[in-house]
This record gives structure tokens, C-alpha cells and sequence, in this order.
């Protein structure tokens, strides 16, 4: 089930099935996500969404007996993310993600946003430059300009969060994966970060899961709707709200279960 | 891109090189351990037979054996046992069970905690001037047993209350809720289930004191003993003797430490022997420990 | 509200507890109860006996010591020959031969130690860290007299072919050993500070493309360091603390000297030494062993307090 957009592509999803062990978590996914749009990808708890995600840079290669079949084909290169011969270290170099609790490291403000590009070679003047534009991109700049040398738990909850979209952002990603980035925050601060995701789609494609319906209309180009890991239903998102095709799908939004 | 092929290739490199550190540094306790008892087989497997175990030492090397030595590690093992493991058993489960949240309670886990560190030849020392003299026990089997008893009873109450720890709220309360008494609950509940895992900290912890040197040898245990302290089962009326506790006494690593501190290299085959079996014993007890604590995980899963 | 009616009101009343034989059953198991719960508070208080008693015959014996030498001359001169005809007083070559085998000891004990945790904590897979734990733990199970035999007859020959010249009795042998002694100390705890950083710290690292050593150096060992300086400071306070090693391969003279080539006495070797001879009771020899336990006391008591605050804040930040 695609929906043809007639602009670039930048990731397709083929085939795509991944076991955890012997209990498999994704059943044949197959979806397109076009550049420059934020796709969002909603459904119950246990819909396999965060696991989708995960797929894109590799993070499930860190645990045992996780295996994936199918592909994630990136363009313009061609690499299929999840191939056997394809190396995680790289994929990860590509792909930045922000996850659900605020994860930054025990260092300074300066010192999270450069981890990152430190690991790319990135020293000295060029170094300085690229932290404040990402400050500056995650609309953080301003809070943290005169304290960059503090430890970055200093920070509230929500800013902490945006510092992590600080860090995913310096390193230049091809995609920004945002796994429920807000749902440990407070309202004010996931609109701020709501902004910020709908900003930044012009610079890069996003991919965001979420449980928040009411966030995936606001933000989302696109909605893909799992359920069981199955995806059942992908629609621009203004028709997946309003009038979607399938009855499974109508019943989550309208609150009849999950 | 082939600045990122470079980095990462870097990348993969540095953790080779680190997984190779990491399992050199690890084998390095090991194959010291593995050059450790080679090196003591070597050394003194020669030495080692029953002759051995059943002489007294002597001047002659070849002559000299563990015989007192064995005997008082076994008479010290009794005092010791006897000692800490109703004391430290006792104390555990009324720390784990009874005690409340008050400075008393916070005043005795930080002692042992203290105690836990302190260097065991100053339990040495506080039993030479209080145990030897003031109390005037001597420099007996009865003190040698003590001392290592306190020496080891923090290990006894972390066990204790590590053990009851491991038994569920939930067979507390149905417990409590059949109508028992608290000590009800633990003498026929919480005691008998937490066995395994405190006899495992107890061999342990006897293990341990079976080891010690330096706190006996400052109580004044003695170096070279041609006699064994005398039995506990006589033929004459009236039939059980307790003199032993106040005999004097060597123990096995006492009896290591003077072989081979002695200049002529003879009496270092003696050392050797006697140090096998030492490591002998202490491993052996250190297997039981870990096998009673491996039978007791299977039979009781909560 | 609801008004009760009022004969009913009148009619209940709570029934006393029957008298009689169960009552007084019921009383004797409360008192047997008290009966018990004081046995076991006898039983824990004991270690508070304990150390009331170190801590009291240590001050007892050493006091007497004191009357007999000033502080300032135990703390600062430089020979320490208390059994001699004219006997001197200064501690320093004892705490010198202390301080010399610990920093051989930590030397081996703290690098190897910290990446054999990194190691076990990010890199073996289980099946390796299952085996090599318990058997590193081994390491702690052999008798001390064991180690000093060995670092005698083992150590320092090899030691004696790589540092010509080295005499049989020398601190670097005895530390040696004891730093590979302690090296699960280490090791064991610091890994388990390790393991209790959260998973989503390390998936923050690896998701920006860091490899495993980065994450572990960078991220994780960081995060966990309070409970890895907890683990160092319990290394010191043991090797301080060691008796038997040094007292068999780094002789039992007294030698102020900061070099680890050298034969010398800790303040552990020392009481040994004296404790094998026979010194009266009461003599200014045998007071000396008390005033030396007093510091050896002390300054251990200092790195295990500093030792117990910090694991405190590891396990609270968790």
C-alpha cells in the first residue's frame, strides 16, 4: 500500500520482516518515505512502530538474536540499509535519532552537541561553528549561549530533549528518526519541539512515532498506521484523520481501542 | 565519503585492539593463578604424603610435617564456627526482620560496615590486649577462635541478610496472616528457606578464616609445636574434656609462614606441600559453597 | 448525615478478650516474643562490641606508648627501632614501606583491573563473562601465606632476571602480587557500576555512529565513575591493610626509601615481626605494635569512610 508522491524518494521499505528471537515483530512492511516530509507513524502499544524505527540505524544489531529480512533501500545511494553486507557503524553515521527519554551524556551542554562531530574529525574552529548553527536549529541557542560549559543536567527536561535534537542535528543526518521524542515532556515543551520538527523538514527527511494522534496530525506530512506489526493503512495525513480507507484504522482514531 | 570509510575503518580497528586488551588483562589473573598452584605442585608434590600429614615439625626437614598444624586449624575451625555463625545468623535476621529505622539500627549497619574493612591483623591486636590479657583467656585455642570469629562475623550478616532477602514479601505475609508470631514466621518460614544461601556465605566465610595468618601469629600462636592440644574424648571419666580450648596451638598457615621464612631453601618443599594443602582445603570449601548455592537456586525458584 | 437509631446504638458494645487460660497463653507468647527479639539485638550489637573493643584497646595500649613518645617525634623521625638498646621512634619508614607497596600494587591493580571491567561490562559477550568472573574471583580466595610464597619463590627470581642487581627481598615482587591479588576488587565492582548505566545513555552514543570502546570510555565509564572510585578506594584500603605478602617477600626491615627496588617493612610486617618474638607485656616494645595498629586503624578508617559515601551516591543516583 503506497501512496505515490511524484517528488523524490528517500527511503523504501520492502518487504521488510524482523524477528526478535523466534517472535516476529514486523510482518511484511512495505512503505515509501518520500524526502523533505515528516512521515509519522502511529498505532497501539506493541504495533511494532518504535521497532520500525529502530531498523533504520541499526540499534537492534546491539542486542542477541535480532534478525531482519527484506529491504530499507536509501537514495539516492542505493544501500540497503539492512543488508547483511551493509556495515551499522556507517548506517549510523548517516542516520541521527531522538528517543524517548532525554539521553544526554553526562558532559557539558558543548561538549553533548560536539559528541557527534567529534567522532567525524571535526576539531577546532569548525567545530565551535557547527555546535551553535545546531543550537541554534534546535531553538536552543539563546537559553544555553552563555553556559555551554555547564553539565548538560542542568538543563530542564525540555530543553535537555532539544539539546538532543542539537546533537542529532550537527552531525548532518540524511534522516532524523524521533522515537515518542515529547511524550516525557510538558505541553509547552512539545510544542516548542513540534515547531522545531516541522522546521526542520526542509533540511532533512523525518520520520516520527508517536502515540499521540493529535501530534501526528499536527507535524505529519504522512501517517502510517501499524497494528501487530503489520502496517494496515499509509495516507496523507489530512485523509487518515478525516476519512480513513480502512475500518481498523477509523477505530484507533476515533479512541475505540489502543 | 572516503574520509568516513577511513573513520570507520579506525573505528572497527579500536575496538580489535581493545578486545584484545580487555582478554590479555583478564588472563592475567588467571594464568597467575595457573602459574600460582603449578609452581606449588612443583615445588612440593613431593613432599606431599601421608607421613606428611601425620608428623610434627622438626628440625629435619624431610622429617618435619603439618600434623599440629592441621589439628589446630580443625580446633580453631570448631571454636570459630561455633562462634559466628549463631551470632552473625542471629544478628542478620534481626537486622533483616526486626529492626526498625532508627539511629540504633543505622548505628550497627554502619559498624559492620566499618568492620568489613578493618585490616584483619587489627582484629589481631584488639585480642592480644583484650582477649589475651585482660580477660586473661591466654593465648589459646579459645582466643585463636574468637578472634578469627569476629574477623569473619560481617561476612556471616551479609550473607544472613542477603539470603532473607531473597524470600518474597508475599511468604511474610501469608504467614503473618495465618495467625503466626514473627519469630514463628521466622523459625518455620524464613529460616529453613534462606539455608542455602547462608550456608553458602558461612563456607565461605570459613574458607576465609581457615586462611589467615596475621591475626593469630599476634595473639601469640606459636611457630613450632611438637604436641597436639589435648583430645576431647578421653578414656577416663569424666569422658568429654574441654581443656583443649585453652591449650596453645599453631595453625596451618602459621606453620607455611615459618618454613618459608627460614633461609635454608630444605624447608621450602615442606612450604610448598603444606601450602597445597592448604589451597586444597579452601578451594574445596569454595566448590561445596558454589555448588550448595547453585542446588538451592534450582530447587527454590520464586 | 445519616442519623443511627438510637437503640442500636445502645445495644452494641465491644466484647472484652476472654479470660482465662488463652489470654494468659497469649501473654506468654508476647513475652517470649520480647524474649527473643532481645537475643538477636544482643546478637547484633555485638558488632558494635567489637569494634568498641579495637577501638578502646588500641587507644589503651597506644596511649601508654605516647606517654612515653611525643606525637611529633612518631610522626617525623626517621628511624624506627623500637626494640633496640636506644630506641627510636619515627613511623615514616613503616608508613613509607606502606605507601611504596600500595602504589606497586595499585599500579597493577587499577589499569588492569578498570579494563578487565570495561571489558567484561561492553565487550565479552556472556558466555565469556559467565566463566572468566567467577574465575577472576578465584583470585580472592587464596590464602594470603599462599601469595607471599609465591611472590618469594616465583616473582621475585623473574623479577631478579629483568632488574639485575634486584635483591631477593624487594617491594616490587610483594606488590606485584598483591596488585594482581587485587585486581577482582576492582574489577568486580567497577563492572557492576558499569552495568547499572542505562541502556539508553549507550544507544544515545551508538546511534550518533561511535564505536564500543568510544561509548565505554566516553559514556558509560563516566557515568558510572562514583562507583568506580568506590571501587578504587576499597583496593587502597586493602592493600594498606595486606600482612602476609609483604611480611614474607619484602622482608621485615625497616627502610625509609620510596624506591620499590628496596627491601622494606610495612606497619603490617612490622607487628608480625614482633608478634613472632616474645616482647613482656607491657614494655615499650610491645606498646610500639599498638601505637603502629593505631595508625594503620586510622588510615584506613579514613578511606573506607570516604569509600562508604561514595558508593552511597553511586547506588542513590540509581
Amino acid at each position: 500500500m503506497k501512496t505515490a508522491e511524484t517528488q523524490q524518494i528517500k527511503a523504501e521499505v520492502a518487504g521488510l520482516n524482523f524477528f526478535y528471537g523466534r517472535a516476529q515483530a514486523l510482518k511484511n512492511i512495505n512503505l515509501l518515505f518520500p524526502a523533505h516530509q515528516v512521515a509519522a507513524i502511529i498505532g497501539p502499544s506493541g504495533c511494532g512502530k518504535s521497532t520500525l524505527l529502530r531498523c533504520f540505524n541499526r540499534i537492534h544489531d546491539l542486542y542477541p538474536e535480532t534478525r531482519y529480512e527484506g529491504k530499507i533501500i536509501l537514495q539516492p545511494s542505493g544501500i540497503n540499509l539492512i543488508g547483511p553486507e551493509t556495515d551499522p557503524l556507517e548506517m549510523r553515521m548517516r542516520m541521527s535519532m531522538v528517543f524517548q527519554k532525554p539521553n544526554a551524556f553526562p558532559k557539558s551542554i558543548f561538549e553533548n552537541v560536539a559528541f557527534g562531530l567529534r567522532l567525524r574529525g571535526v576539531r577546532g574552529r569548525e567545530l565551535q561553528e557547527q555546535v551553535e548553527k545546531s543550537l541554534r536549529l534546535a531553538a536552543l541557542w539563546d537559553e544555553v549561549k552563555d553556559r555551554l560549559k555547564q553539565s548538560a543536567y542542568t538543563l530542564s527536561g525540555g530543553q535537555q530533549q532539544r539539546l538532543c535534537i542539537a546533537r542529532a542535528l550537527a552531525t548532518d543526518p540524511e534522516m532524523l528518526l524521533f522515537d515518542e521524542p515529547t511524550s516525557a515532556l510538558d505541553p509547552i515543551a512539545t510544542a516548542k519541539i513540534e515547531d522545531l520538527i516541522f522546521e526542520l523538514k526542509s533540511r532533512v527527511t523525518v520520520i516520527i512515532v508517536t502515540h499521540n494522534m493529535q501530534q501526528a496530525a499536527r507535524v505529519s506530512d504522512f501517517t502510517a498506521f501499524m497494528y501487530l506489526g503489520e502496517l494496515i493503512e499509509v495516507s496523507p495525513t489530512k485523509k487518515m484523520f478525516e476519512n480513513p480507507s480502512n475500518k481498523l484504522t477509523e477505530d484507533y482514531i476515533t479512541g475505540h481501542f489502543g | 565519503m572516503s574520509d568516513f570509510k577511513r573513520i570507520i575503518a579506525k573505528r572497527k580497528r579500536q575496538d580489535l585492539v581493545f578486545n584484545l586488551i580487555g582478554i590479555l588483562c583478564t588472563l592475567v589473573g588467571i594464568v597467575t593463578l595457573g602459574a600460582l598452584l603449578v609452581d606449588l605442585i612443583a615445588d612440593g608434590i613431593a613432599r606431599l604424603d601421608p607421613s606428611f600429614l601425620t608428623s610434627f615439625p622438626s628440625r629435619f626437614a624431610e622429617r618435619a610435617g603439618i600434623l599440629s598444624s592441621w589439628v589446630g586449624t580443625l580446633l580453631i575451625m570448631i571454636v570459630t564456627a561455633f562462634t559466628a555463625v549463631p551470632l552473625g545468623v542471629a544478628a542478620g535476621v534481626y537486622l533483616e526482620e526486626y529492626a526498625g529505622k532508627n539511629w540504633l539500627t543505622n548505628l550497627i549497619e554502619i559498624n559492620i560496615a566499618n568492620l568489613a574493612g578493618v585490616p584483619s591483623i587489627i582484629y589481631g591486636l584488639m585480642a592480644l590486649g583484650l582477649l589475651v590479657y585482660k580477660f586473661r583467656l591466654g593465648q589459646s585455642v579459645l582466643t585463636g577462635g574468637l578472634t578469627l570469629a569476629f574477623l569473619i562475623l560481617p561476612i556471616v550478616i551479609v550473607a544472613t541478610r542477603e539470603a532473607l532477602r531473597t524470600i518474597p514479601q508475599g511468604i511474610r505475609e501469608s504467614a503473618y496472616a495465618l495467625g503466626s508470631t514473627k519469630w514463628q514466621v521466622v523459625r518455620h518460614h524464613l529460616l529453613p528457606y534462606s539455608v542455602g544461601g547462608t550456608m553458602t556465605g558461612i563456607i565461605i566465610a570459613l574458607s576465609r578464616a581457615i586462611g589467615e595468618t596475621a591475626p593469630l601469629i599476634t595473639i601469640g600462636a606459636l611457630t613450632f609445636i611438637a604436641f597436639l592440644p589435648p583430645p576431647p574424648i578421653q578414656a577416663s571419666p569424666p569422658f568429654l574434656s574441654a581443656d583443649w580450648v585453652w591449650s596453645p596451638f599453631s595453625v596451618l598457615p602459621i606453620q607455611m609462614f615459618n618454613w618459608v621464612s627460614r633461609p635454608d631453601q630444605e624447608f621450602v618443599v615442606n612450604a610448598a606441600a603444606a601450602g597445597l594443602v592448604l589451597i586444597i582445603v579452601t578451594l574445596s570449601l569454595n566448590a561445596v559453597a558454589i555448588i550448595i548455592r547453585y542446588r538451592v537456586r534450582k530447587r527454590i525458584k520464586w | 448525615m445519616i442519623e443511627q437509631p438510637a437503640a442500636l446504638a445502645a445495644d452494641i458494645s465491644v466484647q472484652p478478650p476472654a479470660a482465662g487460660a488463652s489470654a494468659r497463653a497469649r501473654r506468654l507468647s508476647r513475652v517470649k516474643e520480647r524474649i527473643i527479639e532481645s537475643i538477636l539485638l544482643l546478637a547484633a550489637l555485638s558488632s558494635v562490641a567489637i569494634t568498641l573493643g579495637i577501638v578502646g584497646i588500641l587507644i589503651y595500649e597506644s596511649s601508654s606508648f605516647f606517654a612515653h613518645v611525643s606525637l611529633g617525634t612518631f610522626l617525623t623521625d626517621t628511624l624506627w627501632t623500637p626494640l633496640f638498646a636506644s630506641p627510636r621512634f619515627g613511623i615514616m619508614p613503616l608508613i613509607a614501606g606502606t605507601l611504596v607497596t600500595t602504589a606497586v600494587a595499585l599500579a597493577v591493580a587499577l589499569p588492569i583491573g578498570t579494563i578487565v571491567a570495561i571489558y567484561l561490562s561492553e565487550f565479552a559477550p556472556s558466555v565469556v563473562r559467565e566463566v572468566l568472573k567467577p574465575a577472576l574471583e578465584l583470585l580472592s580466595a587464596v590464602p594470603t601465606v599462599v601469595y607471599g610464597y609465591f611472590a618469594l619463590q616465583f616473582m621475585s627470581p623473574l623479577l631478579q632476571k629483568l632488574i639485575p642487581g634486584l635483591p631477593t627481598f624487594n617491594m616490587l615482587s610483594a606488590g606485584t602480587v598483591m596488585g594482581i591479588m587485587i585486581i577482582p576488587y576492582v574489577s568486580s565492582l567497577s563492572e557492576d557500576a558499569m552495568r547499572a548505566v542505562p541502556m539508553a545513555l549507550r544507544e544515545g552514543a551508538y546511534a550518533l555512529g561511535a564505536n564500543r570502546i568510544i561509548t565505554a570510555l566516553k559514556v558509560v565509564y563516566p557515568s558510572a565513575l562514583s562507583g568506580i572510585v568506590a571501587s578504587y578506594i576499597l583496593a587502597i584500603s586493602r592493600a594498606i591493610g595486606e600482612t602476609m605478602i609483604v611480611a614474607i617477600a619484602a622482608g621485615m626491615q625497616p627502610n625509609l626509601t620510596f624506591d620499590p627496588r628496596e627491601p622494606a617493612a610495612t606497619i603490617t610486617a612490622f607487628i608480625v615481626q614482633v608478634s613472632l618474638g616474645d616482647l613482656p607485656h607491657g614494655s615499650i616494645g610491645y606498646q610500639s605494635i599498638f601505637a603502629a595498629g593505631i595508625t594503620l586503624f586510622v588510615m584506613t578508617l579514613a578511606f573506607n569512610i570516604l569509600g562508604y559515601i561514595l558508593r552511597k551516591r553511586f547506588r542513590e543516583a540509581y
